[in-house]
């Protein structure tokens, strides 16, 4: 009796065993999946990472010199002498800032307190406001932050000529358009994100239809195996690749890009597992509604990849979409896990801070797995 | 208990009713054929009686279990070949064998006895990929994965469509060794001449069972004279004896047209006759016995009259 049952739990474990085994080798049979599993996020990755790493060269910059005074002037001047900025010329009205920005041909307004040089010479502190355009943020940020090197370059050489101690010139900085600038250059959590979509649901999606388009399916059912056999055996391939893709991509991020990473790497492994599960019950339930994989691919790509590029905060910062957007962001999956990651990496944040994220990724999967149990089919109808 | 048994059954899809009120039995270690043509819901009792299809009204089981109710059961205890060829392509040969032996929770050596007259002749192929086989050769390694874990009953639905005349004759071979096995069969096929290679066959049209009974017996309810005719213009041959007066019927077969008589005592000089009368030069007519193709005609027809 003991033996039978234990022999029946064996051939359980083969069954599973032999299926795992067929999923890697076809896997590794079909070059095209090789590719985008192993290309795609390297790929991505030096894409995104270059054109992050874009120098500023030649930004042009409007001045508002409301003090026209010696220092404003050597000011300007130097801006203009070094290699990142052109001055273009001066405006003498704050209201025609936007317009400027609108127009696009601007990429930066310095505008200059009145009585720059006195407030300097009697000790205060006069301020130079640096206003960017962040509609393209990472652009915004990296033209401050240039701006600002050069003026606090500026005031050192008027500290080694003997102004006095105390004063110094304050540095305002402001953003039209974008003000928050949630996009920070970190690039990475998006990606990886979009990485973890691609594969996860759009691998898995297309791998379990083509079963059923070849026919394979229809012997599959009329077999002792059941749909949670199958559908596990169809993941669990999915899953290690795809936790391979997230080192891969935290490799690259830290060795070739040097990204900062603050906060645990075991946490942020573990999230990284979550969302990888929610992506695959997605994939999952895609493949149980779709019939063909045309349709689970159009599903994947349109309905969730994206999606997931465009309104999950990757790209586009979620405070600056019209709220109906926002309101639709709320149900993507990859906006929750980049809160989770950016937390994780820029500020260093334990599980206590992002247990709601962690819940609602949670939640998510839990919903696509009953969904996906509910709707896989054990009939060919 | 039979092994398997169906009881007027029906199934639709949407509007179109593909089985209309099927019954029939198949005995223990019986060969049993479905013949008909492409859509004459051969496909759809295969897929109910594999469980895969739910009917909508009437009853099926197989050994016994019903196949709604019982369907785990009969997962595990049946061979399915379905009509399109559904191994992976992608993996070998031997793969696929092993896959689907692991699959039912057994292995390849435990019952190589079974499939060795068939899978003997792939293994010289073993390492080639499934996608890269031949028509026949595939329809060889599907039949082996349908039977790795020795099933008691043995679907195969259509499995020589598309296979050269040679393998076919293979196949059928290797379905009689089969038998000796004690395997229960049910096959379909849209070809009358291997009908004659089953035990009992059930003839099939339009959703319905015309006739069941053994080869033999079927042919023998064929109870007229079949003349074969062969002129130059097998057209205007046709055409010449569907306007004489006296004609039954008239079915092209191959070279020849197959043809009866509504007279009771027709002689071959009498159509002779009438041909040559119409111009026909040198027509060769010759009593032939009916086979079980122009029993299934002629049945097909009077169900075509009735309705």
């Amino acid at each position: 009796m003991l033996n039978e049952v234990n022999s029946r739990i064996k051939n359980k474990i083969d069954a599973f065993t032999g299926f795992v085994v067929k999923e890697f080798k076809q896997i590794y049979r079909d070059k095209r999946t090789l590719l985008v599993l192993f290309g795609m996020p390297v790929i991505q990755m030096l894409l995104f990472g270059f054109a992050i790493r874009n120098e500023v060269e030649n930004a042009n910059v409007m001045v508002l010199d409301a003090s026209q005074d010696q220092v404003t002037h050597e000011l300007i001047n130097k801006i203009d002498a070094s290699n990142y900025f052109t001055v273009k010329g001066e405006i003498q009205d704050y209201d025609k800032v936007e317009g400027l920005f609108q127009q696009g041909e601007i990429d930066e307004v310095l505008v200059f307190e009145a009585d720059f040089a006195r407030k300097l010479q009697r000790g205060e502190r006069p301020s130079v406001n640096v206003i960017t355009d962040a509609s393209n943020p990472n652009l915004a940020q990296l033209i401050q932050q240039y701006s600002s090197a050069i003026i606090v370059d500026f005031q050192q050489e008027l500290a080694d000529e003997g102004q006095p101690q105390k004063s110094g010139i304050i540095t305002n900085t402001n953003m039209l358009f974008n003000p928050q600038l949630e996009s920070v250059n970190l690039f990475v959590p998006g990606l990886i994100a979009v990485i973890l979509m691609l594969i996860s649901t759009l691998m898995t999606s297309i791998s379990i239809t083509r079963e059923k388009e070849m026919g394979n399916m229809e012997i599959l059912l009329v077999s002792p195996l059941r749909p949670l056999q199958i559908i596990i055996g169809k993941v669990l391939p999915y899953l290690v690749l795809a936790f391979v893709n997230v080192l891969t991509i935290l490799a690259l991020a830290h060795w070739v890009f040097e990204v900062p990473f603050r906060g645990s790497y075991s946490l942020f492994l573990a999230e990284s597992l979550l969302f990888i599960f929610t992506a695959l019950a997605l994939g999952v339930f895609i493949s149980a509604r779709a019939d063909d994989q045309q349709t689970a691919m159009m599903v994947s790509l349109a309905g969730l990849l994206l999606p997931t590029v465009l309104l999950s905060g990757f790209i586009f910062p979620i405070s600056s979409m019209p709220v109906f957007l926002q309101v639709i962001s709320n149900i993507i999956p990859a906006r929750w896990f980049l809160v989770i990651v950016r937390s994780i990496m820029l500020k260093d944040v334990g599980l206590l801070m992002i247990w709601k994220e962690t819940a609602i990724l949670g939640g998510m999967t839990l919903l696509f797995i009953v969904l996906s149990i509910k709707s896989f089919k054990e009939r060919l109808e | 208990m039979k092994p398997i048994s169906v009881h007027n059954t029906h199934k639709s899809y949407g509007a179109k009713e593909a089985v209309k009120g099927i019954s029939f039995e198949v005995h223990e270690g019986e060969l049993f054929g479905l013949i008909g043509p492409d859509g004459a819901g051969k496909t759809t009792i295969f897929r109910i009686l594999t469980t895969l299809l739910k009917p909508d009204g009437g009853e099926a089981s197989v050994l016994g279990l019903d196949v709604v109710d019982g369907y785990r059961e009969i997962r595990k205890v049946v061979g399915y070949m379905p009509g399109r060829f559904s191994l992976y392509q992608d993996l070998s040969v031997e793969e696929n064998v092993k896959f689907f032996a692991s699959v039912f929770g057994t292995t390849v050596d435990a019952n190589y006895d079974l499939i060795k007259p068939i899978y003997s002749q792939l293994e010289p192929f073993k390492d080639r990929l499934a996608g890269a086989l031949s028509g026949g050769m595939k329809q060889k390694l599907a039949l082996s994965c349908a039977l790795i874990h020795k099933p008691e009953v043995l679907f195969l639905d259509e499995p020589t469509t598309g296979v050269d005349a040679v393998s076919r004759k293979e196949f059928w071979q290797m379905l009689h060794r089969l038998k000796e096995e004690n395997i229960t069969i049910l096959v379909s096929t849209p070809y009358m001449d291997e009908a004659e290679q089953c035990d009992r066959v059930a003839l099939m049209q339009d959703g319905q069972i015309l006739s069941i009974d053994t080869p033999e017996r079927i042919t023998k309810t064929f109870n007229n004279k079949l003349w074969a005719i062969k002129t130059e213009n097998k057209y205007q041959l046709i055409q010449l004896l569907r306007s004489y007066k006296y004609a039954e019927s008239v079915q092209p077969f191959g070279e020849y047209v197959h043809y009866t008589d509504k007279r009771e005592e027709v002689q071959a000089e009498q159509i002779m006759e009438y041909l040559k009368s119409k111009g026909v030069i040198n027509p060769t007519v010759v009593a032939i016995a009916p086979d079980i193709e122009d029993t299934f005609m002629r049945l097909m027809e009077q169900e075509e009259n009735y309705e």
